[in-house]
């Protein structure tokens, strides 16, 4: 690791405020940045901590029956203060990493990275929620823009994520059996106006939607309505732990089990 | 009533008060007065010729005191392998000089070139980064394929080896004739390619040194995470640095695991000594996770065809195979041993075979160097064999446990001589077999397959009986084999006036419980409590000498060291009562903690003898030296030979391929067992590193030399939910002949049995299920591989 400032700030105008100095870097979590540094990959000037903002950290239900979670709110916190709103996404966060990870680790800090096998971008996509930064609202849709790419700019922070509650959700996650990310997740959300299923893990382009899976699960939620489906076609991630095909086989695996368990 | 003391007991591991509760002391957590750190420059190619370094940069930046490069090792020695291989022409092996710092060439991602000492560690690292950066290395095309290895005569790991070929190794070369025609009358013949995966070892401490040198009194001293302190200082005096062995200190303090990876000399333990001699300041040097990754000894790396003629009843006939092996880019202690005299020479396994040859060619290639790892040879035999065997089994659809039952050889063959140069001296693996079976309940086998089947789930049971060559070993036949080490052990006894003992091991104890079951053997002999005794290793100049513990060795070897020390303090201690107690030396008897005079009830406690060893008031001066305190060394005159049979049952998802272990059963021979409690947990974790190999291991290289599983983010290793609840028994004992103790060794066995039952297992379910064209999955069975292999 390499020397860096530290900035700790209170407010999310002092936060932004500090991460417009140079080479300046917001610290959620910091599972994966910490790691990053460590092997001197990364060397922030200055780190800017998220996690002493009172106003970005908790979960709530806002009016419109939305689960609003700070953007500075762990992994532990969500699978804890969720399960009574959207069981499915605190099932989803209950399972990230381990104890350690999820006592760090930020719901802001993985949006924001974005990495194409964390579960989280899944149950946001999965949700259409909307994401909250210090200078506006995206929607998942328009949110995700590839492996490790977002919509967010520079010094942009989320403060934020609304997520609109389901009437049934799960996620089905396959491990890649090294480091327990997702080699394939599925999060399958049905909501009165249709059914999201939102993919991690398996393609090259990041979290994705599986359309026809939607068509077909919107017509008739059952798992058994995608079996006719080929599974999803695209750019399928092919590494040491399983092959294009593998995965987008997985994808329909997953997806199916995830119907089922949402019941 | 289990005994609760002694030989027998499950005694409570006394190590563990200080390991389990952060009071262990390993070799970074020990601070020296005036220390710097040394950080290791390494090769981030795998193959590339070093044009030119330049360390200026970094020689001004702060904090700074020395950098070394490969020039300023030239004149000094190199690490040697520490057996000599012949190839089957005659020739000796290829070996080539592994400097302290690569000179001239780096051969692998890792392979250290430069080495910067600063006051501290962050200012070696930048200090190490700014060489690097000045570093000019002209990239050669990787050599990382070992078939492309030997097939490409010009692209050389070193350029003095034309092939790339270290050795071409026959065993027993005489029978290779009677072999081909044995085999070409065989009825018929098995063929089976397969690899033996990989392994990083992973041990849970990385490797440290720490270099300190005494200016005033020209003393060296080396504190290293050795599984063998002597070891190691014979190498740095001997063969690298040329320092007297007088003057080096060789300290192993407590050790986090090796599973043979701190077996051998490495050129960091020889940096900190060099730097710590020209600073005059300790310098010290701790592994990263990473450098761990890529220079700690590998594992395994074998490609192998094997054959088994055999009679259309499943009588083996004739073994035939054909080994590449994988020596990395230089030659590691052990690591000619490892594929030869702890392989082939295991290659009939536990079967009574006529006729048996192994080829093995030794390949140099662009990758971290392999050596012993856990098991160390006998896996990969036992793998080789028992997945061979099974495939027979199936194709001239014989029952594989029939098989092997009618192959095993009988308790009345023994002593026998195989083919391939072991005598087994006893053995009972019907036994084994029928007590595996038994606690496997393997006639239930078909209900619980039944279930798993309406659960959508494919249930098969895998077998393997396995047997292995350890407490190695004996130097009369080692040296013939071309070892240049003797592989006997020492003890010193150490009575002290108040009848407490110290014993000084020569066995390295790294996690096995030596602290604990070698004062239970001690407790035994003399009839007093455990907590008398203490058990001292791990410093050259506290122990007479010592071959370290590997090759499941420690008490089968030291502890029949110790076992004759012991003796000598009862003769001893006979002279001194016989004086006391005016008695005929012959008439004492030593028994229950007391010299006693046969057939009276005059006697002596062994406090008493000890007291007047020290206080020699009433002590016969005149004919024998006062002090109670022994030594000696122990050469065996055979290997032992554990076996048992493994059984595993697994499910495999078959929309996944993932595979689960249901069950996994153990019956072991390790003959008499000293400590049941440490003997399970060396099977329970043996096993669980079997597993790792079959399941989820994986090291794997790209076609640059990149080590791709260079890190827990890609490289599996086995976790609790990976592994089930072992059963696991000793009770088939037949104690080794020839050891006092008659003793075995246990430390290897799971690691060596229980690959091929897991891949066993899981080739049954899928055949069970009808997937008939899946005669056999590589190692490690993925998930990704277990289907890909359902699709084809």
């Amino acid at each position: 690791m390499y020397n860096f400032e530290f900035a700790k700030p209170a407010t999310i105008t002092d936060a932004v405020k500090a991460l417009a100095a140079e080479d300046a870097q917001a610290l959620g979590g910091g599972q994966t940045l910490l790691p990053t540094m460590k092997q001197r990959l990364a060397s922030p000037a200055t780190l800017v901590s998220l996690n002493a903002i009172p106003e970005m950290i908790g979960v709530c239900v806002n009016d419109k029956g939305e689960v609003c979670i700070g953007g500075a709110t762990t992994h532990a916190t969500v699978a804890q203060e969720a399960r009574a709103h959207y069981p499915g996404l605190a099932a989803l966060a209950s399972q990230i990493g381990d104890p350690a990870v999820r006592n760090r680790g930020t719901i802001g800090g993985s949006l924001a990275n974005n990495d194409p096998s964390a579960c989280y971008p899944a149950a946001a996509l999965g949700s259409g929620a909307l994401i909250k930064t210090n200078s506006r609202d995206i929607a998942a849709d328009a949110y995700f823009q590839g492996m490790f790419a977002t919509a967010l700019a520079p010094g942009e922070i989320i403060t934020e994520v609304r997520f609109p509650v389901p009437q049934k959700s799960n996620y089905q996650k396959f491990v890649q059996p090294a480091s327990r990310f997702a080699l394939v997740g599925v999060f399958v959300a049905k909501y009165a106006d249709g059914v999201r299923v939102a993919v991690t893990g398996a393609s090259t382009d990041g979290v994705f939607r599986w359309a026809e899976a939607e068509a077909a699960l919107s017509a008739d939620f059952a798992k058994g309505a995608i079996d006719a489906l080929s599974p999803p076609k695209g750019d399928m991630i092919a590494d040491l732990h399983g092959s294009a095909d593998y995965r987008a086989h997985l994808v329909k695996v997953m997806t199916g089990r995830a119907v089922a368990a949402a019941g | 009533m289990p005994k609760d003391h002694g030989i027998g007991a499950s005694s409570k591991r006394r190590e563990d008060i200080r390991f389990l509760t952060g009071r262990g002391a390993y070799t970074d957590d020990l601070a020296m007065q005036g220390q710097v750190h040394a950080v290791m420059v390494r090769a981030n190619v795998a193959h590339g010729r070093i044009v030119s370094i330049d360390t200026s940069a970094a020689a001004a930046m702060p904090g700074v005191l020395a950098i070394f490069t490969g020039a300023d090792f030239a004149d000094v020695g190199g690490n040697p392998a520490g057996w000599l291989i012949h190839s089957r022409d005659g020739s000796p092996m290829r070996e080539p000089k592994r400097p302290v710092l690569a000179h001239g060439k780096v051969r692998h991602v890792g392979d250290a070139y430069a080495a910067v000492v600063a006051e501290t560690h962050e200012q070696a690292r930048d200090a190490a980064e700014a060489v690097a950066a000045g570093t000019e290395i002209e990239e050669l095309p990787a050599i990382v394929d070992m078939a492309g290895a030997v097939a490409n005569a010009d692209n050389r790991v070193h350029d003095e080896i034309p092939d790339n070929l270290c050795f071409d190794w026959g065993w027993i070369e005489a029978n290779r004739d009677a072999v081909d025609a044995a085999m070409k009358a065989a009825p018929h013949v098995t063929t089976l390619e397969l690899v033996n995966n990989r392994l990083v070892p992973n041990a849970m401490e990385p490797r440290a040194s720490i270099g300190e040198f005494n200016p005033g009194t020209g003393d060296y001293k080396l504190t290293t995470t050795s599984q063998n302190p002597h070891l190691t200082k014979l190498l740095v005096c001997a063969f690298v640095l040329g320092i007297p062995e007088h003057k080096l200190t060789v300290v192993a303090p407590d050790v986090g695991g090796g599973f043979g990876s701190k077996i051998y000399h490495y050129g960091e333990e020889a940096l900190v000594l060099a730097a710590a001699k020209k600073l005059g300041r300790p310098v010290r040097w701790t592994a990263e996770r990473s450098e761990s990754f890529l220079t700690d000894a590998h594992g395994r790396d074998h490609v192998t065809t094997i054959e088994v003629g055999a009679t259309l009843d499943g009588e083996i006939l004739a073994i035939r195979t054909n080994t590449l092996a994988n020596v990395g880019a230089y030659l590691s202690n052990f690591s000619t041993a490892t594929p030869t005299f702890l392989h082939g020479t295991l290659m009939a396994g536990p079967y009574k075979v006529p006729h048996v040859y192994v080829n093995l060619k030794a390949v140099f290639t662009n990758t971290a160097p392999v050596d012993a790892y856990r098991g160390a040879g006998r896996p990969e035999a036992t793998y080789s064999l028992e997945r061979a065997i099974d495939k027979m089994a199936r194709e001239l659809k014989l029952d594989p446990v029939a098989v092997r039952r009618k192959n095993l050889l009988t308790p009345d063959q023994f002593p026998y001589t195989t083919p391939v140069g072991l005598v087994y001296d006893v053995g009972n693996y019907q036994a084994t077999l029928d007590k595996a079976l038994d606690m496997a309940d393997l006639a239930g086998f078909e209900a619980r397959a039944a279930k798993s089947r309406a659960a959508g789930k494919l249930r098969g049971v895998g077998l393997s009986t396995w047997i292995e060559a350890c407490g190695i070993a004996p130097s009369h036949l080692v040296g013939q084999l071309g070892s240049r080490v003797g592989l006997y052990d020492a003890a010193t006894v150490r009575v002290s006036a108040t009848g407490t003992i110290q014993v000084m091991t020569g066995a390295h104890s790294h996690g096995q419980g030596h602290e604990t079951v070698f004062a239970q053997v001690v407790a035994e002999k003399l009839s007093i409590p455990e907590g008398a005794v203490e058990i001292v290793h791990g410093d050259t100049s506290k122990i007479p000498f010592g071959m370290g513990s590997y090759g499941s060795r420690s008490l089968a070897v030291c502890g029949s060291a110790m076992d004759r020390a012991l003796d000598k303090i009862i003769a001893k201690g006979k002279k001194i009562a016989a004086h006391m107690l005016e008695a005929a030396e012959g008439d004492i008897t030593f028994e229950n903690g007391s010299f006693s005079v046969a057939g009276t009830d005059k006697a002596k406690s062994f406090g008493e003898i000890a007291f007047s060893a020290y206080v020699p008031h009433n002590y016969p001066l005149e004919t024998l030296e006062p002090g109670l305190e022994e030594t000696a060394f122990y050469d065996p005159n055979n290997f032992t030979y554990p076996a048992g049979a493994y059984l595993c049952e697994v499910e495999i998802d078959p929309d996944t391929g993932k595979v689960t272990i249901c069950s996994f059963t153990c019956a072991d021979d390790f003959g008499n067992v000293m400590n049941p409690m440490v003997v399970e947990g060396q099977v329970h974790g043996g096993v669980a590193q079997g597993i790792g190999q079959a399941l989820v291991e994986h090291t794997a290289y790209d076609e640059n030399g990149q080590l791709l599983t260079a890190s827990y983010m890609d490289y599996t290793m086995p976790r609790a939910d990976d592994v089930p609840f072992y059963q696991v028994d000793h009770s088939c004992a037949t104690p080794c002949t020839h050891n006092p103790l008659g003793v075995k060794g246990c430390g290897e066995a799971g690691a060596i049995g229980s690959p091929p039952a897991v891949v066993n297992a899981v080739i049954d379910a899928l055949h069970r299920a009808g997937m008939t064209h899946v005669t056999h999955i590589d190692m490690p069975l993925t998930p990704a591989r277990v289907w890909g292999a359902m699709q084809a």
